[in-house]
């Protein structure tokens, strides 16, 4: 793998160990990376859409993950390759940034390089591909704002947000209660949400789950869940006007941060520590009760006399609460977090309607539910399913639900989904390719080619001919100028996505397209791959 | 080009027809092999742990088989999480909910290799589903107005969930047991109120339930053992040393007087603490920590019979049930609840000594103790007793009841044939599976008894073709006979999770078309 030689044919060394380095140059560097980005986007094909299937992974620790989310998938996966680990940031990426959509992205980027390999070997130089593909995805963005609609909602009309995030459920396992799920969803973030500024903190939904019972079983609570218990069992367990005193400090004796040594000569010391070990745990609890308090929770530990105390002078309390919970029961009853007895006041306590402990099943699993809290802003989705995995997989879906609904908020332009914006876009990058002069029109027809996948997937997912079902959509749209026409993955009988009420958002759709294109243009301009060889 | 290798190199990937294959062969194994333990006439497992000592349960509880079992197979293991769910969630019913989701994997599989598509499949079981819940909530009985008639039905559920565990020698014993048990309850789910207590020697009809709460504790030296009309301080804390808790405390001194000195003090503060307990005017005190020998001298003295090293679960039951309040500090002895009971006394079971404690305030507590031939017997008949209690817990809840013996899979796939009937396009063969799968339940219970399977099911299908049939199978005649004559009940609850469980379950199995293997987690090597 000699690079250069000197006159008598000794290879220079350039890069360090060079003979245990493979290379992969021009050419073959690039086949070989989009013949990567292909096969994960082959895995994934296959879950898109309503009908799409699931994947089931197995950790290294062998724990089971089944799910359709691409996000997940590609993050379970543990790949090795290099080009392969692109296409996992990029899911990743939608993921963080739209929330839904991470399948889809992957799917375009896929096809994306599919069509460059072709043109490649037609000798057309990456560099001018890539060029035409940006161009490409420009004139498909501005379609997408062309052919967006703005669609109302408000608080009393719901009906379109949980329409749009029934679209998003149905491709997951929930979708048997999508309905439910949706309006949980939606009712979630609105209530959440700050229309004025249009947006949406969804750190304020907490999403809990607990396996037993059925998925109809899933609930919204106006407040929040904490997977705890009153520290002692014979506290109350339930307070209505719950004043609510929020320590992140423990009812323990105080351990001075400082390194120092009590010592104890004398029989007089060793009386005084004693009061006074007695007084402090007296006056921590007092402290509570005289500000009114009338519920603790604690992000730490008790003391088994502090404990009692409190339970004697009738104050019940959480022990053991985790930092981020302990943030939200803030944030949902207006309390402060105090980290010193001595800076309780009675402005620093938190209200809630009401607090109960609820078990569950025949186990002993119990949870504190907080309710009707005086800022209401925060609230959990609470699921219910048969067993771990559908837990898991429906928070997931819940997420991409809630994803969906905040981008609503955000910006409420709407696409059409079942393809049919994909399809709208190849129509119109096809038309605009034959005006530019150039090889890059090359590079825009086979973008508009590469859009195509996806509704031709979408096809092939619902067990339809590929092929005779996009063109004829295709046709369909030309015909009537009217860009609603998709695939009918469910067999309604109408192709019409208006009528079917699919809609995905257009930050989505804008979003997959442009980092898709972003991510195939990267991976085409790698020329060169220096690896560590494995032998 | 070879395709360039995405995975790292030991994680596998199977795929397509490949992957379902995986799943359906892992989850028809685990199937046929806790198959064998459905019905009255089921066969046990013996299980050997591999652990030091190699410790050997046997059992024909579905939940404790599954549990014990490393599968590798990670369609097995969704199977064996639904079994863990319906233990925690119901309690019974763990074999039928993996025999019922490995029967419907076992019929999809069939219509896959026809050729219909999986997500047809999973809509056609969908509907079958709820079709088949809906059945039975026609034929539910509730006897929820007539109490007399409600515990009538407890008895006979209980019957049913004892007779194909260890316990069915004893059946009507032990059910009376656990009913008398779940009545005390009245009504709330917590079976921690209901305390079970092994004691080897003696048989398992000797087992007897007691109504008042027995702790498996010595009563200290010296000390009554008797007290009538107890008044009871159940506490946490410290009686062997009070330490100083204030961090970074330590004792220093210089000369050995002193040590002696401070020695008298900590002997002062201890005597302190005893007074101020005696103080409260008891005679009976439990502690969840060890008490020293000086403090139990004190108790002695004082005529308090003083307990010493309960555990936790033991001094929350004896609060729950005495109605005291479990202290820490012992200040103000007038404000501190304090738990009554009639008698306390020290009782012989088998060699060993328990206390007892008689006519407690509450009476929701109370301890079954069970007796038998050797701790694998204890501990399955333990399991038993669990399963039937949780039942009979979720049933006072929801008092609906169905009646058992194969009659509610009869009653479903009779619904369930309806539907495929008018169901149009290919969705009707999966309701048709459905139904099949159904019907392999009483199908297994027939065979585990060693009767003619094939013979009883068409004539139980025969039988219910009459609107309003209660037939099923009786394994004990090896006939069909009349369910509601013969007793055999089944809560409603316990049947919907199992058919809702399942089908879950099979249709998640149903809908993986890939799987990725990760490569294992590399151990480091310490050798």
């Amino acid at each position: 793998m000699a690079l250069a030689f000197d006159e008598y044919g000794r290879p220079f060394i350039i890069l360090k160990e060079q003979e245990q380095k493979t290379r992969l140059r021009g050419l073959e560097a690039q086949k070989a990376n989009i013949s990567a980005g292909k096969a994960v986007a082959r895995i994934l094909r296959t879950s898109l859409g309503p009908k799409g299937m699931d994947k089931m992974l197995q950790s290294p620790d062998g724990d089971v993950t089944i799910t359709n989310d691409g996000a997940t998938i590609l993050e379970q996966m543990d790949v090795d390759n290099q080009i392969a680990k692109l296409m996992v940031e990029l899911s990743r990426s939608q993921d963080y940034e739209i929330g839904d959509g991470t399948t889809g992205v992957v799917v375009l980027a896929g096809a994306l390089l599919e069509q460059a390999e072709r043109l490649l070997e037609r000798g057309i130089h990456p560099i001018r591909i890539a060029e035409g593909y940006e161009m490409a995805s420009r004139i498909a963005v501005e379609h997408l704002e062309h052919i967006a609609q703005k669609f109302d909602f408000g608080p009393t009309n719901l009906e379109p947000l949980v329409q749009t995030c029934m679209t998003t459920l149905s491709s997951k396992i929930v979708n048997r209660c999508k309905r439910a799920m949706a309006e949980i969803c939606v009712k979630a973030v609105l209530s959440v949400a700050d229309l004025e500024r249009k947006d949406v903190n969804l750190d304020l939904i907490k999403v809990e789950g607990k396996v037993g019972g059925k998925l109809e079983d899933t609930e919204l609570i106006y407040g929040i869940t904490v997977d705890k218990d009153m520290s002692h069992p014979q506290m109350p367990k339930q307070i209505e006007d719950a004043k609510i005193a929020i320590l992140t400090c423990p009812f323990e004796p105080p351990k001075p941060k400082t390194k120092h040594k009590v010592d104890i000569d004398t029989v007089e010391k060793f009386q005084t520590l004693r009061q006074q070990e007695q007084k402090y745990f007296d006056d921590m609890v007092q402290k509570c009760k005289d500000v009114g308090a009338t519920l603790v929770i604690c992000q730490w530990g008790f003391d088994d006399e502090a404990n009692h105390l409190l339970m004697h002078r009738n104050l019940p309390a959480v022990r053991w609460v985790g930092g981020v919970e302990l943030e939200l029961i803030a944030i949902a009853t207006g309390g402060r977090i105090v980290p010193r007895f001595q800076e309780l006041t009675p402005e620093k306590l938190g209200r809630a309607g009401l607090v109960r402990e609820k078990s569950f099943g025949t186990t002993k699993d119990k949870m504190l539910y907080i309710e009707h809290c005086l800022n209401s802003r925060a609230v959990t989705i609470f699921i219910r399913g048969g067993n771990k995995m559908i837990i898991e997989e429906t928070k997931r879906s819940i997420h991409d639900a809630l994803c969906v609904a905040r981008n609503l908020i955000r910006n409420n332009s709407i696409v059409y989904g079942g393809g049919s914006a994909e399809t709208a876009c190849s129509i119109a990058v096809e038309t605009a390719s034959d005006k530019y002069p150039g090889v890059e029109q090359y590079a825009i027809r086979a973008f508009a080619d590469a859009l195509d996948a996806v509704p031709m997937a979408l096809a092939e997912n619902s067990g339809l001919q590929p092929i005779e079902t996009l063109s004829a959509v295709k046709s369909q749209q030309i015909k009537e100028n009217n860009p609603h026409f998709g695939i009918d993955c469910n067999d309604v009988g109408t192709n019409d996505m208006r009528e079917q009420n699919v809609f995905e958002t257009l930050i989505g759709k804008q979003q997959q397209i442009l980092l898709a294109t972003q991510v195939v243009k990267m991976i085409l301009k790698i020329d060169d791959v220096i690896s560590p060889s494995d032998y | 080009m070879a395709i360039e290798r995405i995975l790292k190199d030991d994680a596998s990937e199977e795929k397509g027809e490949r992957a379902r294959m995986a799943s359906f062969v892992g989850a028809i194994a685990i199937t046929d092999l806790v198959k064998t333990t459905l019905g009255p006439k089921g066969m046990d497992k013996i299980l050997q742990s591999t652990g030091r000592g190699q410790a050997v349960t046997v059992t024909n509880d579905g939940a404790t088989i599954l549990k014990s079992l490393h599968i590798d197979n990670p369609a097995a293991k969704v199977l064996i999480d639904i079994s863990k769910v319906q233990d925690d969630e119901v309690g019974d019913g763990t074999t039928s909910v993996v025999v019922l989701a490995g029967e419907l994997l076992r019929e999809a599989e069939k219509l896959v290799a026809a050729k219909i598509h999986p997500m047809t499949i999973i809509s056609g079981y969908r509907m079958a589903a709820e079709c088949a819940r809906n059945a039975l909530l026609q034929r539910v009985v509730d006897n929820k107005e007539n109490a007399e008639k409600f515990k009538l039905d407890l008895m006979k559920i209980a019957m049913t969930t004892l007779s194909s565990k260890i316990l069915s020698q004893d059946k009507v014993h032990f059910a009376q047991l656990a009913v008398d048990a779940v009545m005390r309850l009245k009504g709330s789910t917590n079976l921690e109120a209901i305390q079970i207590i092994k004691k080897p020697g003696g048989s398992l009809k000797d087992s007897f339930l007691d109504e008042g709460f027995i702790l498996d504790k010595k009563i200290g030296l010296g000390q009554p053992k008797r007290i009538e009309n107890a008044k009871i301080l159940v506490a946490n804390t410290a009686m062997d040393t009070d330490k100083v808790k204030i961090y970074g405390a330590r004792v220093r001194v210089d000369s050995m007087s002193k040590v002696a000195e401070i020695e008298g003090a900590e002997k002062e503060k201890m005597r302190e603490k005893v007074q101020k307990i005696i103080a409260h005017g008891i005679n009976c005190f439990v502690n969840r920590q060890l008490i020293y020998n000086f403090p139990e001298e004190l108790f002695a003295d004082a005529g308090i019979l003083a307990i010493e090293h309960a555990d936790f679960d033991g001094i929350e039951r004896l609060a729950l049930v005495t109605g005291g309040e479990i202290a820490s500090t012992f200040d103000n002895p007038e404000s501190v609840k304090l738990g009554h009971c009639k008698l306390i006394e020290e009782i012989m079971i088998g060699e060993d000594k328990l206390i007892h404690f008689s006519g407690v305030e509450m009476g929701q507590a109370c301890t079954i103790v069970l007796r038998g031939a050797s701790h694998h017997v204890l501990d399955e008949a333990e399991r038993s007793l669990h399963d039937a209690l949780c039942v009979l817990s979720q049933t006072v809840n929801d008092t609906r009841v169905v009646l058992g013996g194969g009659w509610p899979e009869m009653v479903m796939a009779k619904a369930v044939d309806e539907l495929a009937r008018q169901t149009p396009g290919k969705k009707s063969h999966a309701i048709e599976a459905f139904s099949r799968a159904l019907v392999a339940i009483p199908t297994i219970i027939a065979d585990n008894a060693g009767l003619d399977s094939a013979d009883l099911v068409a004539q139980l299908r025969a039988e219910h073709h009459k609107e309003g049939c209660n037939a099923g199978i009786d394994v004990i005649s090896g006939s069909v006979g009349d369910m509601a004559e013969l007793g055999i009940s089944e809560s409603f609850k316990v049947k919907q999770a199992v058919l809702l469980s399942a089908t879950e379950a099979a249709e998640m199995i149903l809908r993986v078309d890939e799987i990725i293997t990760c490569a294992p987690r590399k151990r480091e090597d310490r050798m």
